[in-house]
Formats: structure tokens, C-alpha cells, sequence
């Protein structure tokens, strides 16, 4: 995937900057394409494997984010993605915890583990979006705090005395939460994927999808597709960035069949012919959530963590990150100053 | 090691220990790159190496004595292996070594090595950068191969060699090592290590942090710097083909490893460290470069009295230089061309007032010469008044004289009638 390239002056401007490149030596490299046969085993092959061994030692970074109204189970869906505790529920029925004025950005790390990989997975929660009675801009902070870990990330990237590993905290990933009205998509919700589906992948899922019929389902599903269509939202994943024919016909499925995804959460487990599942219990049956036929969890999980998952960080950095960088450079202060450095400037002079 | 973030445990299978293979799957989408540069005198056995490495016959041609400096060649090739593709660099000197005067012989190479890394900088300070398409050609292993003499290094080598050291992964080792003896090479390795260590060569070590591979690595360590053969041809031993060597005395074959180190070479540096060898290239050497190159230009991460300063406020605090410059030179040439103008215009004005002042002259000499022609006008014109006058007169008196006699018969007649 490309990013699009914006021409400009300042180009030649930033070139100025960095004075001409020392002369090469007279003979220039030649990429010639050989494709040599080899006679005998080497070994390039291995070098999968001593990556492999690399990536593990690492460890990885991943941040997922939640939007969506108070109640539509953000927070049960991600424990059951992660089948842990990795996100508080706001306490429901508990009227002490009033819902916050404006949108409150809470972010929450954790360290998993599975079969020698190492997550350090940071669950970022936007309590109070789409609750108010006002909810104009309510997506602003949400897109400021997106853009801060852009510039976190750019501040590091660009000091002289670079750290090994910069630490990552861009959001890699975020939820949006659908109410299951079964009409269509509310216009907050269009308003936030037009803003934001050009800072951040954005995957859309119908919540509390226990409220919608078989039919209901393919019907909303369709016309949540439609409208985002019709509105020029982009989700992830993004047509413009499948990188082949593989990819191209494996996301063409998802995008045009299986998302939106309705999905239901649960982090209770029942006894159903004999296994224990999550589920949710109502007088009409037990929901399971991983069965395919009862709802979409399943489908979500393997697309965002089986599938997905380095390709979402990959988008993250090689192209939304790489946006930002590039505007940031080129505008020269149009984003909002960082007060909080020349804070710590303060404390440093002390 | 975490941060101080909680570690959570899972109550069931989430998936993502798949992630591995995610990013190794996109990786052999995207292929690899190796860059090896081979620093030898000529003849010293480069080219059989490496063709006996990739276990191919690179396309090379082979070299005279008798150029004047150290030129460098770079050839790419893809090399498939199952389903991984390798883009492989191979780099040799040309000429090394065989110049009368050598002391600049290192410069060549250390030139192409920053040039690598200056291309990356380039590209990775670039606004619009496209980094994960890039096709990297930075040196990730220079393979220095040290004249089998049989005694100690070459005062060529050590200075090459230090010159390289903080700029490239360096693995020593000891070309067309069939003329030494066992005995011979075990003493030769040994006072290698020892000159190296007491000259400050820091050589590539291969890394035993890791559990994996820290038993294997180690003892590796402990067989630097590698002897080896290299042969393009092959010899039938009993029922097989092999790459070797063959004389009189017997057959060096080049793949036996108590014939020589070849083996171990190829194992360390393809089939353990590859990765490893790439990522010290970047992680180490790479920001190593970078630093230097990015204060040379003047940047800083810590202004004077201890204040930070992002390398980003030094780019903002230069484009407004750049930008007041361009303002500056705008007044200027703003400034020059109103000058001009006034100029020009002053030019002009004087040229008028000219005219004028000359219109005005020539408009008296008119008046005056007007005047002039007036006056003789007048007194001509009074001559002719004057000259009128006397021909009347003249007339007048003729007239008179004739008038008096006819006027008189014509009384008498009128009398006799």
C-alpha cells in the first residue's frame, strides 16, 4: 500500500534542510534481477524462523479502541475477544458513576500471554461518546487523542538518540459500536466514521446482536453496508491497500458479506450438550456466543486476532501514521501546540 | 520488563499466538534483503567464496592487479529457497591492496558503506517516504579476508579493518587457508585474536543472549576467524560431486569440515545470525550514523542550558530560518526592483525636463525671430505705403500736365456752340 504522494514546494523545502548526500563511489548499484538457480541446500530458508524467534523474544504491542453509546456491551465484547478481564465495565445499573460530560478517553494496559507470544495489549475506552444530549464534536477528542499517539510516536522517531524499541501506543484498532435498531445508522454514527476512518482503521460491529432475527440481520447488515457506501466511509480493511490478488479476494469476502459484524459478548459460561461456552442465558435458549449460527463473535475474533492482527498495525503505521507524519511535516504548527511539553520544559529548568 | 502493566491470564484460547506467523507470512510477501561486502586483495579467493556460499556461479569477472584505486562492484541477485526470496547484494573491492601507495585504499569502502546509509536517512527524512518498499542496500556483513601467511595481520588489514569497525558487522576470516598447515593455522588464529583485541578491532560477535542459539554461537566465537576454501569447480569423490579443490597430494574439499571452516561460516552467517546481522546493521550501525550525520547538520536533542529540543523543533526552528531568508531575499529583490524603478523613472524625468528645456528655447527663438520678421514686415510695408504715395503723386502731376490743354479746347468749343 501506498500512500498517496502530495506534491508541494516543501519538499524541496525539507531537502534544503539535509544538504546533498555525499558523492557515491563510482559504481553505482545495479539491482539486476538473476533469478539464480541454486544447486544445493543453504539455508536462506531459516531466516523465517530466526525472525520468528526475534518477534517473539519482543514481544508485541496492540491497542484496540471502543466507541460507541453507554450500554451497547463494549467492554464485555472486548473481555470476550480476550478472554480476560482487560476492560472494567462501567457499572450499569450503579447510578454513583454518573456518565461523564464530555467523552473521557481511558486507557488500560495489560500483559497476556499465549503459546510464547507476549501481548502487551492497552484496551482504550471512550466513555460518555454519543451520550449526551448535545453530542456535537463528539468525536474531536477522540481524534485528538488518536493524533497525540501519532505525535508521541513522531517526537520519538525523530530525536537524534533513538531508543531501540520505540514504545507504540497508536491505536491500532477501533470498534465501533452499531446500535441494533434494525432501521439504519444514526447520524452521529456517520458523522464519527467520516471523520475518523481517515486517522484510524475503523471496524464496525452491530452490538447486542441477540435483538435481531436471521433476516433482520442480513437486512441491517445490508443497509449499514450500503449507507457507509453511499457516504464514502472507508473500513478496515480499506480497498485501496489490499496488497494482491490473495488479499484483494480474501477482504473483498469480509468487506462485502460479513461486516458489519453482529456480535454478542458474554463472559458467563453455561453447561450446552455437555460443554461449557459462553453464553447468555434468556428463557428462550442459551446464546452462544462463539456459535457461528447464533451470532458473529466467532467471525470477528478470527478476522481482528487470527487473521488480522499485524496487518491492522501494519496499516496503522505504514499508512495512517505515515499521513500524519507527512501533514505534521509539511504544515509547519497546524495541529494544536503539545502544552504538555513545554510543562515538563518548566520542570526541567527547575 | 512490562512496564509495570498487570499481567492478565486467559480463560480460553484468544488466537493471537498466531501473530508470528502473521508477520512472518507478510514478510516472505515482501522478501528479503541481504547485503554482504567482501573486502580482499585481489586473488584472495572473494568470488570462489561467495560463489560457493549461494552454491551458484555468480556471473563474475575476474580482476587485474593493475588498477590505479579500490573501486567497488555491487551485483543483486534474487535467490529462491522454498518459498522465501532473498535479495541478495554482493560487493567486492576491486583493486584492493594492489597500489604502490595504500594508505587511502580504506576510504573507497568506508565511502559506499556511509553512502548505504545516507541513501536510508534520505529516504527515512523524507515527508512523503514510502520506508517499507524500500529496497535496502545498507552493508549488513563485511567479510574481511585476511592474507593466509601463516604469521599476523597485515598493517593494511588493521587499518581497514578499524576504520570499518563501527560502521559494519565484521567477520575476519582467512582466504585460501589450504596452504596452512593445522598446526600453523591454530597459532595463526590465535595471534589474529590477540592482534585484533590489543588494536581495539571491535569484530562481529555473535550473540549469545539468546538461549536458543547462545551454546552454538559461543563456541563459534571461539573459531574466529574462520578458514576457508572456496572452489567454482567440482571433483567426483567416490560417488558423489563436490566443490573442491584438487592437487597432487589430495582433494580440499571445501563443504568437509575437517578440511576447513567453510561450513561453519555458512552456518553462522546464513542459516543463525542472518537476522541478527540485520537488525545490528540498523538497530546499531544505522543510528550510529545517524546520530553523527543529524549533529553534523547541527541538530540537536539537547539545546545549551540543558533545555530539550526536539529534533522537531530544530526542523520548525530551521524552516522559519529558511522561511525569514526567503522573506529577506523577497524584500530585497522587492526593494532593488523599486529601486530600479525610481531610477529609471528619474532617468526619464531628467530627459523630459530636457526636452522641455529645449522646446522652450527653441519656442523664444521663434517668438524673437517672429518678432524679427515682423518689424521688416512693417518697414517693408511702410516702403511700399511710402512708394504708393510717390506713384500717386507722380501720377497725379502727369495727369495734370495733359488734362490742361484738352480742357480748355473743349471749353472753346462749348463757347462757339
Amino acid at each position: 500500500p501506498h500512500a498517496g504522494p502530495v506534491e508541494g514546494k516543501n519538499e524541496a523545502a525539507m531537502s534544503e534542510l539535509v544538504p546533498e548526500p555525499r558523492q557515491k563511489p563510482a559504481v553505482p548499484m545495479k539491482p539486476m534481477g538473476i533469478n539464480t538457480n541454486l544447486l544445493g541446500y543453504i539455508g536462506i530458508d531459516t531466516i523465517i524462523e530466526q525472525m520468528r524467534k526475534k518477534t517473539m523474544k519482543t514481544g508485541f504491542d496492540f491497542n484496540i479502541m471502543v466507541v460507541g453509546q453507554s450500554g451497547l456491551g463494549k467492554s464485555t465484547l472486548v473481555n470476550t475477544l480476550f478472554k480476560s478481564q482487560v476492560s472494567r465495565k462501567s457499572s450499569g445499573w450503579n447510578r454513583e458513576e454518573k456518565i461523564p460530560k464530555t467523552v473521557e478517553i481511558k486507557a488500560i494496559g495489560h500483559v497476556i500471554e499465549e503459546g510464547g507470544v507476549k501481548m502487551k495489549l492497552t484496551v482504550i475506552d471512550t466513555p460518555g461518546f454519543g451520550d449526551q444530549i448535545n453530542n456535537e464534536n463528539c468525536w474531536e477528542p477522540i481524534e485528538k487523542y488518536i493524533n497525540e499517539q501519532y505525535e508521541k510516536f513522531l517526537k520519538e522517531e525523530v530525536n537524534i538518540a533513538r531508543k531501540k524499541r520505540i514504545p507504540d501506543t497508536r491505536v491500532h484498532c477501533c470498534l465501533y459500536f452499531i446500535s441494533p435498531t434494525g432501521h439504519s445508522l444514526r447520524p452521529l454514527d456517520l458523522e464519527f466514521m467520516k471523520h475518523l476512518s481517515k486517522v484510524v482503521n475503523i471496524i464496525p460491529v452491530i452490538a447486542k446482536a441477540d435483538t435481531m432475527t436471521l433476516e433482520e440481520k442480513i437486512e441491517f447488515k445490508q443497509r449499514v453496508r450500503k449507507e457507509l457506501e453511499v457516504n464514502g466511509i472507508e473500513f478496515y480493511p480499506q480497498k485501496e491497500f489490499d496488497e494482491d490478488l490473495e488479499d484483494k479476494t480474501e477482504n473483498d469476502k469480509i468487506r462485502q458479506e460479513s461486516m458489519p459484524f453482529a456480535v454478542v459478548g458474554s463472559d458467563k459460561e453455561y453447561q450446552v450438550n455437555g460443554k461449557r461456552v459462553l453464553g447468555r442465558k434468556t428463557p428462550w435458549g442459551i446464546i452462544e456466543v462463539e456459535n457461528l449460527t447464533h451470532c458473529e463473535f466467532a467471525l470477528l475474533r478470527d478476522f481482528v486476532i487470527r487473521t488480522h492482527l499485524q496487518d491492522l498495525k501494519e496499516v496503522t503505521h505504514n499508512i495512517h501514521y505515515e499521513t500524519y507524519r507527512a501533514k505534521r511535516l509539511n504544515d509547519n504548527g497546524g495541529l494544536p501546540p503539545m502544552t504538555v511539553e513545554t510543562e515538563e520544559n518548566h520542570e526541567s529548568n527547575l | 520488563q512490562n512496564d509495570g502493566y498487570r499481567t492478565l491470564s486467559l480463560s480460553g484460547h484468544v488466537g493471537f499466538g498466531s501473530l508470528p506467523d502473521q508477520l512472518v507470512k507478510k514478510s516472505i510477501k515482501q522478501g528479503f534483503c541481504f547485503n554482504i561486502l567482501c573486502v580482499g586483495e585481489t586473488g584472495s579467493g572473494k568470488s570462489a567464496l561467495i560463489n560457493s556460499l549461494f552454491n551458484t556461479n555468480f556471473d563474475d569477472s575476474v580482476s587485474t592487479h593493475f588498477l590505479p584505486s579500490v573501486r567497488l562492484r555491487a551485483q543483486t541477485y534474487e535467490l529462491q529457497e522454498k518459498n522465501v526470496l532473498l535479495k541478495l547484494t554482493v560487493v567486492n573491492t576491486v583493486g584492493f591492496g594492489d597500489q604502490i601507495n595504500r594508505e587511502d585504499s580504506y576510504q573507497p569502502i568506508v565511502d559506499y558503506i556511509d553512502a548505504q546509509f545516507e541513501a536510508y536517512l534520505q529516504e527515512e527524512l523524507k515527508i512523503n517516504r514510502s520506508l517499507f518498499s524500500y529496497h535496502d542496500t545498507r552493508i549488513h556483513v563485511c567479510i574481511y579476508f585476511i592474507s593466509p601467511t601463516g604469521h599476523s595481520l597485515k598493517p593494511l588489514d588493521l587499518l581497514t579493518m578499524k576504520s570499518l569497525d563501527s560502521k559494519v558487522n565484521i567477520i575476519p576470516i582467512i582466504g585460501k587457508a589450504d596452504g596452512i598447515s593445522k598446526t600453523e593455522l591454530q597459532n595463526f588464529k590465535n595471534k589474529i585474536m590477540s592482534e585484533l583485541v590489543s588494536n581495539g578491532v571491535q569484530i562481529y560477535q555473535f550473540p549469545t543472549d539468546d538461549e536458543n542459539v547462545s551454546e552454538i554461537n559461543t563456541i563459534m566465537n571461539g573459531h574466529l576467524p574462520f578458514a576457508v576454501v572456496g572452489s567454482t569447480k567440482e571433483v567426483k569423490i567416490g560417488n558423489k560431486t563436490v566443490r573442491a579443490r584438487q592437487y597432487p597430494w589430495g582433494i580440499v574439499q571445501v563443504e568437509n569440515e575437517n578440511h576447513c571452516d567453510f561450513i561453519k561460516l555458512r552456518e553462522m552467517l546464513i542459516c543463525t545470525n542472518m537476522e541478527d546481522l540485520r537488525e545490528q546493521t540498523h538497530a546499531r550501525h544505522y543510528e550510529l550514523y545517524r546520530r553523527c550525520r543529524l549533529e553534523e547538520m547541527g541538530f540537536r536533542d539537547i539545546a545549551p542550558e540543558n533545555k530539550p529540543v526536539s529534533l522537531q523543533e530544530a526542523y520548525e526552528a530551521k524552516r522559519h530560518e529558511l522561511y525569514l531568508e526567503l522573506q529577506r531575499k523577497e524584500e530585497e529583490m522587492r526593494q532593488q526592483f523599486v529601486r530600479r524603478v525610481k531610477e529609471k523613472e528619474a532617468i526619464l524625468k531628467e530627459a523630459e525636463q530636457q526636452v522641455q528645456t529645449k522646446f522652450e528655447h527653441h519656442m523664444l527663438m521663434h517668438q524673437e525671430v517672429k518678432l524679427q520678421l515682423e518689424k521688416k514686415k512693417k518697414v517693408l510695408q511702410d516702403e511700399i505705403a511710402l512708394f504708393i504715395e510717390k506713384k500717386a503723386n507722380a501720377e497725379l502731376l502727369q495727369s495734370q500736365a495733359s488734362v490742361s490743354t484738352p480742357l480748355v479746347s473743349l471749353k472753346r468749343d462749348k463757347d462757339r456752340k
